[in-house]
């Protein structure tokens, strides 16, 4: 009952990691994709070699690097509870409308920041729908979804190619950091240096700022941070708004690698997204996650392309049914760590 | 104590919901190092009043100076700029959270990189300190308290921020008497420091300890300001009901009924238990009878009254209904059996707060007919206007969202849904809690009155007082099991079960090791 002016020693070792880990339990399913990541890389390594590379590594990130921004983004609006459907179409309208202005003689950074902005206006007009005319975000989302995509239909229906010489194509050019022997480099790309610098700063903002605990708040209990005079409103706008946002970094990203845009870009990557996040440990419900979970997710998602594809006696079409099941597991161990809290 | 400026004055003030005036020219004056207590029946105004000055609701009409300078708040966040700080009745804090953070949130300590959680974490211990809850660490998760620390969790957020004005609005309904001293400890502390304190509550012995000036209202009007040696209890209470006490002197009077406990109990079970929530109970449960479950919080009450009704499934023990050998596992099978319960967590298990009244009444009955097959706008209509007026439901506009309804009302909603199943068994855990003198009175009666019916009837209170009055045998429980069961009759009273709880275990040297914290539960 006295006051406390000392900070208990802090215990150390493996002993330290289980009063940690049980004193927070959020972590259990970030912690469980962790494992999980590893030991399909173990896996991998074992059964069909050539997996703990640097080449195939370097490529895991440079080929996932938009689906990182696009998870980040949605990890934001997954920790309020909300739900952002918009986001693969966003990349779709933008990449097109970008490359289509590119084309027609646009200076290409000007076009770039336009794609970025693109993808700040729908995550925008979400975040007013929300907070303003209370539409589920789940409607919102799913309108603003039919909306850019129609509109990537209207601008054009064929693949629209960036032209060779045109600079936005050098975030998408490999930098070789060690030349390996066998092209085993390690590689990266402006976009995964992109990718990465999205991470750090949302990882930041979550941990670090009033603005990313308020979206902690929010995901616990709406009410309640309304009532601790919290900004809430303005918090929810900026989680659609980061959210639609990345997304047009992510077409951008995108596009570079690719090289061309087409209006059918994109369908079904917020559900990857989403996919990424929970299987990173963010609750659907809100109020817990990670973003590096989130991370985590993704790379677990591309690793599993890559598997895939070695393996080669598993019919592609098997992804996604694949994708579910890790996905199934991760919402039950979630639910059981929920019971966990609630005692 | 000298006449100093008020710090917070309320003059006139008016809001109106659509059609229903909820206040009508209300004025309240706060002193700075007074306790302020603010007195009604459920629907008297008082939740809306308090909303008024957090900046919840916007005023029709009237004034609020805040030091003597006319403020409009526009929200929760100008009120806590202004100096006013609230803590809810419901804890409204993060469960998500550390509890160091849902006491900085807002006010973190920040660096030149984000937020310096140490420095963070730091602070709230010191702040939780001046509260004597220094022993808990700000590192954990707030999930892992029980309620009542929560709520002084809450109260500790109020004090990060720096408050003129502290409004607690019926913070001790869920504390234990310990906690409720603590709380007063912390409460005179911050009056001798200057904090003018709004103070909210239904027990008439904790106003009359703490408070030194009342304000009473009335349906939404002004009824007077006193000092609180100037007025008497019954006084007080007269006013705030607009009536004698006639209501509850008649409910003391009563003639415990003749309960032929020699009968076949219509509910009987043997070794009910569940692994780390109840120990192995024996219950019976007679027609026209109220079995009262008493106990401390956290020993046990709503866990086995859950297992009865199924919510968790019970690990041990054999069940008969009306002599007929059943598992109740889950709440269908019991709502099947006639069993209704209804949750002590009014807010998160009972109302649904968008719903209209008359929907939240026929939830239940629509529940068990299947939603395949719709109650009939007739039908419907009979239920609610049968429950409206026979629990005084106010207001008795059935088209209201039930949120709009004060906690006392709420609660009388929730009592009707279960009714309308016509239940045989009827599990009442906390009906009264955060209820006003009036609203108890009227809801004891009617339980008392369902009895007589030849309901059976569990009735949960941590008032052991209440559970007294209301009951015509007493189970008694402590660390999850059961300790006890008596008779009520005029050997029986709160002293005698509280003296049975603290002698429990007495002379049984392991018994002292098994004392835990509340918190393990």
């Amino acid at each position: 009952m006295s006051t406390l002016t000392t900070a208990p020693p802090a215990p150390t070792g493996a002993r330290a990691l289980v009063k940690r880990l049980s004193l927070h339990l959020d972590t259990l399913p970030t912690g469980a994709a962790v494992v999980i990541f590893i030991g399909m890389i173990v896996y991998g390594e074992a059964a069909y070699g050539r997996i703990v590379q640097f080449n195939t590594l370097s490529n895991l990130l440079i080929n996932n690097a938009h689906l990182i921004i696009l998870t980040v983004g949605l990890t934001f609006v997954i920790l309020t509870g909300g739900i952002d459907l918009s986001v693969g179409a966003v990349i779709a309208f933008s990449s097109v409308a970008g490359v289509m202005l590119m084309n027609a003689g646009w200076n290409p950074w000007i076009a770039m920041a336009l794609m970025v902005l693109i993808g700040t206006a729908f995550g925008a007009a979400s975040g007013v729908l929300v907070q303003y005319f209370h539409v589920q975000p789940f409607i919102a989302t799913l309108a603003m979804m039919f909306l850019g995509r129609g509109l990537a239909s209207i601008l054009s229906t064929v693949p629209e190619r960036l032209a060779d010489d045109n600079p936005v194509r050098g975030l998408g050019t490999q930098i070789k950091l060690y030349d390996g022997p066998k092209v085993n480099d390690i590689a990266i790309t402006p976009g995964v240096v992109i990718a990465a610098v999205v991470v750090a700063a949302a990882f930041f903002v979550l941990h670090r700022t009033r603005t990313g605990r308020t979206v902690y708040a929010i995901g616990g209990s709406e009410q309640s941070a309304a009532l601790m005079g919290l900004p809430v409103v303005a918090t929810k706008m900026w989680v659609y708004i980061i959210s639609g946002s990345l997304a047009g970094l992510a077409a951008v990203v995108y596009t570079a690698r690719l090289g061309s845009a087409q209006n059918i870009t994109g369908i079904g990557w917020e559900l990857d997204a989403i996919a990424a996040a929970v299987i990173g440990g963010t609750l659907l419900t809100g109020g817990a996650g990670f973003v590096l979970g989130s991370v985590v997710g993704a790379l677990v998602l591309g690793l599993m392309n890559v598997l895939i594809t070695r393996d080669g006696s598993i019919p592609p079409e098997a992804t996604t049914i694949i994708t579910g099941g890790i996905l199934l597991v991760f919402v039950l161990l979630q639910r059981a760590v929920l019971a966990r809290r609630r005692e | 104590m000298p006449e100093s400026l008020p710090i917070v004055e309320m003059v006139g003030i008016s809001i109106a919901f659509p059609g229903v005036k909820a206040l009508d020219g209300v004025g309240l004056r706060l002193f700075p190092g007074e306790v302020h207590t603010l007195m009604g029946e459920n629907g008297a105004g008082k939740s809306t009043l308090i909303k008024a000055l957090t900046g919840v609701y916007k005023i029709d009409d009237g004034e609020i100076r805040i030091a003597g300078e006319p403020r409009r708040l526009g929200g929760t966040a100008d009120a806590q700029h202004a100096g006013i700080s609230t803590v809810y009745q419901e804890v409204n804090l993060c469960a998500n959270l550390t509890i160091g953070e849902n006491v900085m949130l807002g006010h973190e300590v920040r660096g030149a990189a984000g937020i310096n959680w140490r420095a963070t974490h730091r602070a709230a211990g010191a702040t939780l300190a001046k509260l004597g809850l220094g022993h808990l660490d700000p590192r954990r998760p707030l999930a892992t308290l029980p309620l009542a620390l929560q709520q002084l969790v809450a109260i500790s957020r109020s004090m990060v921020a720096e408050c003129k004005v502290l409004i607690l609005d019926e913070p001790t309904s869920s504390l234990d008497a310990n906690e409720v001293e603590q709380l007063f400890t912390v409460i005179r502390g911050l009056r001798d420091q200057g904090v003018a304190i709004l103070f909210v509550s239904h027990f008439l012995d904790q106003v009359y300890a703490i408070s030194d000036r009342l304000t009473v209202l009335r349906n939404g009007r002004f009824e007077g300001e006193y000092r609180t040696s100037e007025l008497e209890r019954a006084q007080l209470i007269a006013k705030m009901i607009g009536k004698d006490l006639a209501v509850l002197k008649s409910l003391d009077a009563k003639e415990s009924r003749r309960v032929r406990t020699d009968e076949a109990p219509l509910y009987a079970a043997t070794g009910l238990g569940r692994k780390g929530a109840v120990e192995a109970v024996d219950i019976e449960l007679h027609r026209g009878e109220v079995v009262g479950l008493a106990g401390l919080l956290g020993s046990g009450r709503t866990e086995l009254a859950r297992l009865i009704y199924g919510a968790d499934r019970p690990d041990t023990g054999e069940v008969a209904v009306d002599g007929e050998p059943t598992e109740i596992t889950t709440p269908a099978k019991a709502l099947a059996h006639r069993i209704a319960f209804s949750s002590e967590n009014r807010r998160d298990e009972g109302i649904v707060r968008d719903l209209t009244v008359r929907e939240n009444l026929v939830l239940a009955v629509q529940a068990r007919r299947g939603w395949a097959r719709p109650l009939p706008r007739r039908e419907q209509d009979a239920i609610v206007a049968k429950y409206v007026s026979a629990l005084g439901v106010r207001p008795a506009d059935p088209e209201r969202p039930v949120r709009l309804l004060s906690g006392g009302n709420q609660q009388k909603v929730l009592l009707g849904r279960w009714l309308a199943t016509d239940p045989e068994i009827l599990i009442l855990d906390e009906p009264t809690r955060g209820i006003d003198v009036g609203a108890k009175a009227e809801i004891q009666e009617y339980v008392a009155d369902l009895a007589d019916d030849g309901l059976a009837v569990l009735f949960i209170s941590s008032e052991i007082e209440e559970v007294v009055r209301q009951s015509d045998r007493i189970v008694v429980l402590k660390d999850h099991r059961k300790i006890a069961e008596l008779e009520g009759g005029p050997g029986v009273s709160a002293e005698s079960i509280v003296t049975v709880i603290a002698e429990d275990g007495l002379g049984d040297p392991s018994a002292d090791t098994a004392v835990r914290e509340e918190a393990t539960t």
